[in-house]
């Protein structure tokens, strides 16, 4: 891997919006090598987005659990099973 | 002599078939088995509750149809369940082709908003600053979660489908681009604005206690 000239570490260095991109894509996926050795240099001198990184990675285990369906009981309804119940006897005897 | 065998070595296959995923399918129970569970897996993903209540309904109908397909190598749940995801995809495609997705847009921002056009760096009053809520409480836990339930309520149609998709069916990418119709850079795209906007909605919640 080429090493990054002075112009080239500077422009990463605030670069947050290139940043936080990476930062969900590493989460979603992978990042290549030089994506990897891009964000290590920016995180190194940005607090701002090693919150974010924290955060983000915190958002997404807490809204697995907004998710789970054991947090969110949601009745069918009554009438709506009777319904139900009876198109699918109704197949089945067809 | 051959006829009789051959009607002996159907009837083995059917028992084979039978007892191959020690799963037989019961169509009577699955109002009473499953409805609410696929009800709640719907509504949390789609978020009309009559559509998800329609969704159910056709996924049952539709399996009754391909009950011989069962081949019991998951639990009736998961396969009713994959039914249902199918259909909620579907509706999917229907909001993301439709207008529903820039009407909404103008509650959330995009790139520009958040960071400097020339090189990139948060804007002031952008920068991510600690939440207030102690995630170590567990009343501070549930506050978080029903700020972030609110906050994902309000995304648009699309981004809300892909970061489902993602981060709570993980599904693979490539599924998400294809069964979406967005390319690989769309995609990156969406999950990068839908997270950067959602950790704001999330700081704007603290700092308001507006849960």
């Amino acid at each position: 891997m080429k090493k990054l000239t002075e112009s080239e570490k500077l422009r990463i260095t605030y670069d947050c919006k290139q940043a936080t991109f990476l930062i969900e894509k590493q989460q979603a996926s992978s990042l290549t090598a030089m994506e990897k050795r891009d964000l290590k240099h920016h995180l190194k001198g940005c607090d701002a987005c090693v919150t974010y990184k924290i955060q983000s990675t915190l958002i997404r285990k807490l809204a697995k659990k907004v998710f789970g369906v054991q947090e969110n009981k949601q009745p069918f309804g009554k009438a709506f099973k009777e319904e139900l119940q009876k198109k699918i006897d109704d197949k089945l005897n067809g | 002599m051959g006829l009789k065998q051959k009607r002996v070595l159907l009837s083995d296959s059917k028992l084979m078939k039978q007892h191959s995923g020690g799963v037989k399918p019961s169509p009577k129970q699955w109002v009473q088995k499953y409805a609410d569970y696929l009800f709640a897996f719907a509504s949390l993903r789609i978020r009309d509750e009559d559509l998800a209540r329609d969704l159910v309904q056709e996924t049952f109908l539709a399996a009754l149809e391909r009950l011989d397909k069962f081949e019991g190598n998951s639990s009736e749940k998961t396969w009713l369940t994959a039914i249902l995801k199918n259909k909620i995809v579907d509706v999917y495609r229907k909001q993301a082709s439709g207008l529903g997705n820039t009407v909404q847009i103008s509650d959330f921002r995009e790139e520009a908003d958040f960071f400097d056009a020339e090189n990139g760096h948060w804007l002031a009053g952008q920068q991510p600053q600690a939440f207030a809520i102690d995630l170590m409480d567990p009343l501070g836990k549930k506050e978080f979660q029903s700020a972030l339930k609110n906050c994902l309520d309000k995304l648009p149609s699309l981004w809300l489908s892909v970061f489902t998709m993602k981060h709570i069916d993980e599904e693979p990418t490539k599924v998400i681009t294809d069964r979406l119709r967005l390319t690989p850079s769309n995609f990156w795209v969406i999950m990068h604005r839908t997270k950067v906007n959602l950790r704001s909605c999330l700081q704007n919640a603290n700092t308001k206690y507006d849960v």
